[in-house]
């Protein structure tokens, strides 16, 4: 019998907010233990949740990004339940009346090669809701403390309907997750930090049965190449007790990603009763189209749009792209902008040759220098004058890698390079250059006669002698069109 | 006025004896202090003091006072908060084990309020436990007597707040009130006590029973001064986001200003039937012949689900109480069981421990009432119950400006007389609790003695968030008996 696996995600994202989701102290990371709090994070007896808009807005945002229909309230209700990393001893999410319903995470499965564009796929979403982190225990010799610091940040709880097929899928799902809400801004999506945290319930079935299998739920898969794993080992494992004509039992279990093994948490039994009910203490608030208008002008372009976008010739926007450059470009945002910022100073025709050295070599010299982009002194308006410089036939291929180099370190205007170091390509002195042409052509027989019968590549044969009479500082333009006059003139 | 000794004088009177410079707080603090100690022994109304704070406290009053920057009409006058609002530095024990050891490090909204108004915290008041109950006898740190009689209860759960009042150790104090628990101690008490419409004041630092119902008011011997503590709290808070924004009018000035149409007081029927003591329907009736020889027009109304209104309140009470009261686990703060070794021990045991029986029963009823399957049964039907009970009251107030009950229907009880029948004791809240559940403003008032000489205590409701006008109708009563110089012989 064949089988098919049945994957839904439950990702859970910190939301980059000043202060916490229902207290104004800040939200942070990387603080001295318990400094992030106060009366309402610790729940002292009196303290009160107060809303805060801006986790609202940016969960408004998610929604708006991912194509769900925003509930026209915001309600909140309390999951009761005993741990102590949870203060109040009840979360306070949204149960039956979720911010965010329905929507889609468009996705783009594995190529055949690096170099081709694989399947697009859409994932449905079930909803999306707003609730709070809680703290963190450490767990030691002598005990286990808890740290608070994290309780009360804004967390948004994406899950998936049970749409996903394979963990690769599975992968992709979560890179195109992670690459929306970075775009809008509303995470870093870090998941050593934390920020972006996952679950997947994993089930098998046979190929063709509508009803699901019993579910498996994977927890601490802490990061995206983990969940990609954990779940290929989830379906594995099930796989061989279905072989073993054995029993899959319904619970939770715990994959290790450095061993590559999992084991059970807890069994269904032990399954809480999280008593939700409606929280008395905060009013539902409600979400009119003024509001969601708002958001919606902040939002920016979905990242596979802007994909299509790139990738297409001729296009309003398109800069006709090889997959290859837009896969690196579009996933990250800030690098896609400063991409279209040069591309279009540069013209469409150079748009390809602009994505071309972002991709080789700016990202190179980024990586040499471990710094970000926007700690760069090269500009886009710098990389677009070098780009039409070459088209010109001024500068050379070779020594606008140089020039490049000097752009990338002293933030300085290329001409300005070009003229202070002498690299300009000569101009085109006809009288020499036809000289050297000539002598190349007398030289080199052989090409003569194979570009005479044909074959253009044989015109680079001639090309070299007349270049290293040169000195490397012969216009290429012309002595491709000296030599070709030459040739045809003989 | 000038025969009353110090500590029988009402915050008006008081007040205009600071402003007119012939009493200093100091004095009257010590005035206070010393009346409290001397009779404190037999009323038991104080889980704590601090007298030095007390005294530095009226220091600083005089101090401003001298220089010219009084605070206002309740600048130097000592009040006392019930030992469920948090003032900083002081210990806030809910009069739980649980919270034996507790000092708040943060101050109420009110408390804060106070504090900008000048006056003098003085003591914590006692209370049933987690303001659970009818006659302050589920306190877990001592039995405080009624100063009418010792022998009695004072009411609850505001029961030290009602006492201090009335045998003069304080001239104004706070209370909450829940299901009654400012008026039916009031009433018993033979003092003034206003629950304020739901979200008149802020609940930020109200250790929380059931948060849709709690509502902190004033305590005082007259309407007037409890028009002007009301006036030193009320209004909205950004820390409290079930607090509404409408606007504060001067209570007090309300109190005599002119009426353009004589009042028109509903007599609800429901609320005179079996279970009312007579002198208690006599005292009512008389204080309604009152008003009708002040001119007010008197309508029998119905409010027909009346009935339902104690079944739906320790539905909706217990589910939110068994919620609110998980913070207390003995992790961060409070009773920690000395024989826990385990994470459950830890709150199983400490909660054993701290909590006292009533509470427990409560958190278990409320834990019930919510479990999964019986949500819709129990908590689901009682907020419909709850909508039809603010629906009578609406349906009321279209015809009628206040309505007027008993405020409990009997005087004050023995000291364990109904200690060992719960229901029982929830009937004594019987004519409160539908205030509450409606969200209404309502204040108790004396109107009159049993021949045993114990007060008798009236309600008059009002609509929503028309204190001034529920204050207004209460003083023309008030201000034409001498009720509150009935002083107790203690």
């Amino acid at each position: 019998m064949n089988y098919e696996a049945v994957i839904g995600l439950e990702v859970h994202v910190q939301i980059k907010t000043r202060s916490k989701m229902f207290t104004r102290v800040a939200a942070g990371y990387g603080r001295p233990e318990n400094t992030l709090t106060d009366p309402v994070v610790l729940a002292l007896p009196g303290a009160l949740p107060v809303m805060n808009r801006a986790a609202v807005d940016a969960i408004i945002k998610a929604g708006l990004m991912l194509g769900c229909a925003v509930a026209p309230v915001c309600k909140w209700d309390r999951k009761n339940y005993f741990y102590p990393d949870s203060p109040k001893n009840y979360q306070i999410s949204q149960y039956d009346q979720p911010i965010c319903v329905g929507g889609a995470v468009e996705i783009e499965l594995p190529g055949s090669a690096r170099n081709i564009m694989g399947e697009h796929k859409s994932i449905p979403l079930t909803r999306i809701h707003l609730e709070e982190d809680v703290g963190k225990l450490n767990h030691g010799d002598g005990g286990s403390l808890i740290d608070y610091n994290r309780a009360g940040t804004p967390l948004m709880e994406i899950v998936s309907d049970p749409a996903l097929r394979s963990a690769e899928e599975a992968y992709a799902y979560l890179q195109s997750l992670r690459t929306s809400i970075i775009y809008a801004g509303i995470s870093d999506c870090d998941m050593e930090k934390g920020q972006l945290r996952c679950d997947a319930n994993v089930s098998i079935r046979p190929v063709g049965n509508k009803r699901l299998g019993t579910k498996v739920e994977l927890k601490n898969l802490n990061s995206i190449a983990f969940v990609r794993d954990g779940i290929a080992h989830e379906i594995a494992r099930q796989l061989a007790v279905m072989k073993a004509s054995g029993v899959i039992v319904q619970e939770t279990r715990d994959y290790d990603g450095l061993t590559g093994t999992s084991q059970s948490l807890r069994s269904k039994e032990m399954a809480h009763d999280y008593r939700y009910f409606p929280d008395p203490d905060l009013m539902p608030v409600k979400v009119d189209e003024a509001w969601k208008t708002r958001l919606a002008a902040e939002l920016p372009e979905r990242p596979f749009d802007k994909q299509r976008r790139f990738m297409a010739a001729g296009a309003e926007g398109g800069y006709a792209l090889p997959y290859t450059l837009a896969s690196v470009l579009v996933p990250d945002r800030e690098l896609s902008d400063w991409f279209e910022a040069a591309a279009k100073l540069a013209g469409p025709s150079l748009a390809q040759a602009v994505g071309n050295w972002i991709v080789n070599d700016l990202q190179r010299e980024l990586a040499a220098a471990g710094i970000a982009l926007s700690e760069a002194k090269i500009t886009p308006a710098a990389l677009a004058d070098l780009v039409k410089l070459i088209a010109a036939g001024t500068l050379l291929q070779n020594t606008a890698k140089e020039v490049f180099a000097v752009m990338f370190a002293s933030g300085e205007a290329p001409t300005a390079i070009v003229t202070q170091l002498g690299l300009a390509a000569t101009p085109t002195d006809t009288a020499e250059l036809e000289i050297w042409c000539r002598e190349s052509i007398a030289a080199n027989g052989k090409a003569v006669a194979e570009f005479k019968s044909g074959k253009e590549s044989a015109l680079n044969g001639l090309k070299g002698p007349v270049m290293k009479a040169a000195k490397g500082k012969a216009n290429p333009k012309a002595v491709d069109e000296t030599l070709r006059r030459l040739l045809a003139a003989s | 006025m000038s025969d009353t000794p110090l500590h029988f004088k009402t915050v008006a009177e008081l007040s205009s004896l600071l402003a007119n410079g012939s009493l200093t707080s100091v004095a009257l603090t010590e005035a206070v202090i010393t009346r409290t100690l001397a009779v404190e022994d037999r009323v038991q109304a104080f889980n704590s003091h601090d007298r030095e704070s007390a005294l530095n406290q009226a220091k600083a009053s005089d101090a401003r006072r001298a220089a010219g920057r009084s605070l206002g009409p309740l600048d130097g006058i000592p009040i006392g908060l019930k030992d469920v609002i948090a003032v900083r530095d002081q210990p806030l024990t809910a009069s739980s084990k649980i919270l034996a050891n507790f000092v708040s490090p943060y101050d109420a909204t009110v408390t804060t309020r106070l504090r900008d108004a000048g006056m003098v915290f003085w003591g914590r008041l006692n209370m049933d436990e987690f303001a659970m109950g009818s006659s302050t006898e589920n306190s877990a740190t001592r039995i405080t007597a009624n100063p009418h009689d010792l022998t009695r209860i004072p009411g609850g759960s505001s029961g030290g707040s009602a006492a201090a009042l009335a045998a003069g150790q304080l001239p104004a104090t706070l209370g909450s009130d829940t299901g009654g628990s400012i008026r039916q101690p009031a009433a018993l008490c033979g003092v003034v006590g206003l629950k304020p419409t739901y979200g008149r004041i802020s609940r930020y630092g109200l250790i929380a029973y059931a948060s849709s119902l709690d509502q902190i008011g004033p305590f005082g011997r007259t309407v007037e001064d409890v028009a002007m503590l009301l006036q030193a709290i009320a209004g909205a808070d950004d820390r409290d986001s079930t607090s509404f924004d409408a606007p504060v009018p001067d209570y007090r000035a309300a109190l005599s200003a002119p009426r353009e149409r004589p009042w028109r007081i509903g007599i609800p029927k429901e609320y005179f039937g079996a279970g009312l003591d007579p002198e208690v329907a006599t005292a009512v009736q008389n204080a309604i012949a009152h008003y009708r020889s002040l001119g007010a027009e008197i309508r029998e109304i119905s409010l027909p689900h009346t009935e339902y209104a104690l079944a739906a309140y320790y539905i909706i009470a217990t589910a939110e109480a068994s919620s609110n009261l998980a913070r207390f686990d003995g992790v961060r703060y409070g009773h920690r069981s000395r024989e826990a070794e385990t994470l459950l021990d830890i709150y199983f045991k400490s909660r054993a421990e701290g909590f006292g029986s009533e509470v427990k029963l409560r958190i278990i009823l409320g834990t019930y009432v919510l479990s999964s399957g019986y949500y819709d049964a129990y908590y689901g039907r009682a907020q419909k119950v709850r909508t039809l009970i603010r629906q009578d009251f609406t349906r009321a107030f279209g015809e009628v400006d206040v309505i007027l009950t008993p405020t409990a229907p009997t005087p004050a009880f023995k000291r364990g007389e109904k200690s060992a029948d719960p229901l029982a004791m929830y009937l004594a809240d019987i004519y409160t609790i539908g205030v509450n559940l409606a969200g209404l403003p309502a204040i108790s008032m004396p109107c009159g003695f049993t021949t045993a000489g114990l007060p008798i205590g009236l309600q008059l409701i009002g609509r929503p968030f028309a204190e001034a006008d529920l204050l207004a109708a209460a003083h023309a009563y008030d201000h034409a008996n001498d009720w509150s110089k009935h002083t107790p012989n203690l």
